[in-house]
């Protein structure tokens, strides 16, 4: 994948990673998906490049780090990554199946 | 001492949020339409290969993932590399052909690991299908290797393989020198994401297809699968007013 060129390109490449991401959501990709949306949305009045960069900047931290950071937008939550999220779900399923007797 | 060449066998298997549904012949469970992804434990075995390579104590010369089944066991390879496998290689079993049991696949694996020269398998310790849990015993049985069964932490150094496993009320650990069989338990580590872009980077690695006969192995099926049902569902229970009402419900059960 070549690295998108123009802003409006950056936007829209990280807004489908994310919802690469979100596909196995624990609460559904309904929800996961409006809430993107939404967080990205409420950006779309910005019209300075710097302020677009550093939103481009802020979702890839989001994807690397918590998706709840970036619709809260609250330090404290960062370190629930969203990867984590996915492996404590699996973990805790096959735990209550296989290792629980 | 010249460095790892570990093997990990990787499954296709339904994934483990589906709820499987049998299907009207009670043959077999319904697999056509259902969402597969890698079987959970293999996941484990690919991340500790990873990670033993990672951790440099012992160098890893390579990382081969293997796969036995249809066609798209390939994305399974695919993901294992985007994980950090080298590089894959799949023996094409067809979909009506009958599937392949513990002790075939076994036999398989023995091939691969001498074909290869590997000197350290690491398979999951069971897979989430059919839960025979034979694989990883039975080939350290063919191949006469030390085994190491539900690692939950494994440690190599000079050659020597250092495995701690947990077992009913503490853990247990065993010593044995390379070459070694390894199947992985649940807390072994904490499998990373194969992300989009790794997996686009993984599809560059190279992927061998073979056949089973390209091994020339006697894989008939010595099992037969009388009948498959589904697990009785759930009696829902009943309220009660008060404790006497509770004693009393219970000691009409039998349970008291």
């Amino acid at each position: 994948m070549a690295a998108p060129t123009t802003l409006r390109h950056q936007v829209i490449h990280i807004y489908k990673e994310l919802l690469f991401l979100g596909r196995e959501y624990p609460q559904g990709f309904d929800y996961y998906r409006k809430r993107l949306h939404k967080a990205f949305a409420s950006q779309q009045h910005l019209t300075d490049e710097d302020q677009i960069r550093k939103g481009i900047a802020r979702a890839e931290f989001v994807k690397k780090g918590s998706p709840r950071s970036q619709f809260h937008t609250s330090p404290k939550l960062m370190s629930s990554e969203i990867e984590a999220l996915y492996y404590l779900k699996r973990y805790r399923t096959l735990r209550q199946r296989y290792d629980k007797t | 001492m010249s460095g790892l060449r570990i093997l990990v066998p990787v499954k296709r298997v339904i994934d483990y949020a589906v709820k499987p549904r049998v299907n009207r012949a009670q043959t077999a469970v319904e697999t056509t339409g259902v969402k597969h992804s890698m079987n959970p434990f293999d996941e484990l075995s690919i991340e500790e290969a990873v990670r033993l390579r990672e951790r440099k104590t012992q160098p890893v010369e390579e990382i081969l993932a293997f796969t036995a089944g249809p066609i798209k066991s390939q994305d399974m390879l695919r993901t294992a590399m985007a994980i950090g496998a080298d590089r894959g290689i799949h023996v094409f079993v067809d979909d009506k052909s009958p599937e392949l049991e513990p002790l075939g696949v076994a036999k398989l694996l023995k091939k691969v690991v001498e074909e290869n020269k590997n000197n350290l398998v690491i398979l999951g310790k069971q897979s989430i299908d059919d839960d025979a849990g034979q694989t990883g015993q039975m080939l350290a049985g063919l191949l006469n290797w030390p085994q190491a069964t539900q690692a939950s932490k494994v440690e190599i150094k000079n050659g020597s393989v250092e495995v701690t496993k947990e077992v009913d009320g503490g853990v247990e650990t065993v010593r044995a020198k390379l070459p070694m069989v390894i199947t992985t338990d649940l807390r072994l580590n904490e499998p990373r994401f194969a992300t989009l872009p790794n997996i686009m980077r993984a599809k560059k690695k190279p992927l061998e297809k073979k056949t089973l006969k390209d091994y020339g192995l006697d894989v008939e099926p010595r099992l037969k699968t009388l009948k498959v049902t589904e697990p009785p569902p759930r009696k829902g229970g009943v309220k009660v007013e008060d404790v006497d009402g509770m004693i009393g419900k219970l000691k009409e059960l039998g349970a008291l």
